[in-house]
């Protein structure tokens, strides 16, 4: 017997049990998630490297790449605000990186069409680093820099 | 399961703003503890953002991404009333589905 289908069908009805079904990837299987974790990509340490298990060449500065709500100086290095956005037309997916992180890869974002190309989060620096914005944009890869000094590490322990 | 995400999505202009606050310790696995040993990397690799079964978002994170993640986004379109959902999955194969009514 099924015993998770079991367990699913005991937890109730409604809402919870499609957000369960959801979660467990049963509903709609090719719109809910291509779950992918790019392991290769996290690993690696540097920025050519980091593209390269991306799938792409070396990328091109890029003057249409822009942060907003990005400090210059971060008191914390464990919240550090970061704002990315590309005017690139046909921009497939944004990438953040921290260049003196021990993996530099902080998180990649999946921009499909109709979601605008503009995006804020928060990442972790050890210390003052460059921090770059890599586009996806029509099979091709741009990037923007900026450096941000950081007052107190986010990395130590 | 872990706590739930703080979900705010707002219809502003012709598409919808979405922010959220996830509750996750996002452990990077390179801190050390008292005694020496290394804390084991914790921490959420995939995000998917839905509105009406389709994916407005997709994100793969690193263990750099800040304690208790941040994330904010707009799409074109979105409905007052109908709801934006949330899922995300750590390395440890936990996960959280959320979702908020759009305002």
């Amino acid at each position: 017997m099924n015993t998770a289908r079991r367990q699913v069908l005991k937890t109730g009805g409604g809402v919870t049990m499609l957000t369960l079904l959801a979660a467990a990837g049963w509903l709609k299987p090719g719109d809910a998630q291509a779950q992918t974790w790019n392991k290769v990509a996290f690993e690696t340490k540097s920025l050519d490297e980091t593209v390269k298990a991306m799938g792409g060449a070396a990328p091109a500065q890029s003057k249409d790449i822009t942060f907003f709500s990005t400090p210059d100086i971060a008191e914390n290095g464990a919240v550090v605000p970061i704002g990315v956005t590309s005017a690139i037309p046909k921009t497939e997916s944004i990438a953040i990186l921290v260049e003196k992180n021990p993996n530099m890869l902080a998180a990649i974002f999946e921009i499909p069409p109709g979601t605008d190309p503009s995006l804020s989060t928060r990442v972790k620096m050890g210390q003052s680093s460059n921090v770059y914005a890599l586009v996806k944009a029509d099979g091709k890869f741009y990037m923007a820099s900026k450096e941000i000094k950081v007052t107190l590490g986010g990395c130590g322990g | 399961m872990a706590d739930p995400m703080k979900i705010r999505a707002n219809v502003s202009g012709d598409s919808t703003e979405v922010k959220v606050l996830m509750n996750h310790e996002m452990e990077t696995g390179q801190r050390k503890d008292a005694n020496g040993a290394t804390i084991p990397a914790w921490f959420i690799q995939n995000v998917t953002v839905t509105y009406g079964g389709k994916t407005v978002l997709s994100a793969q994170w690193g263990p750099a991404v800040a304690k208790n993640p941040f994330l904010a986004f707009k799409f074109k379109g979105g409905a007052k009333g109908e709801k934006v959902q949330i899922t995300w999955v750590d390395n440890k194969g936990d996960k959280r589905t959320d979702e908020a009514v759009i305002a």
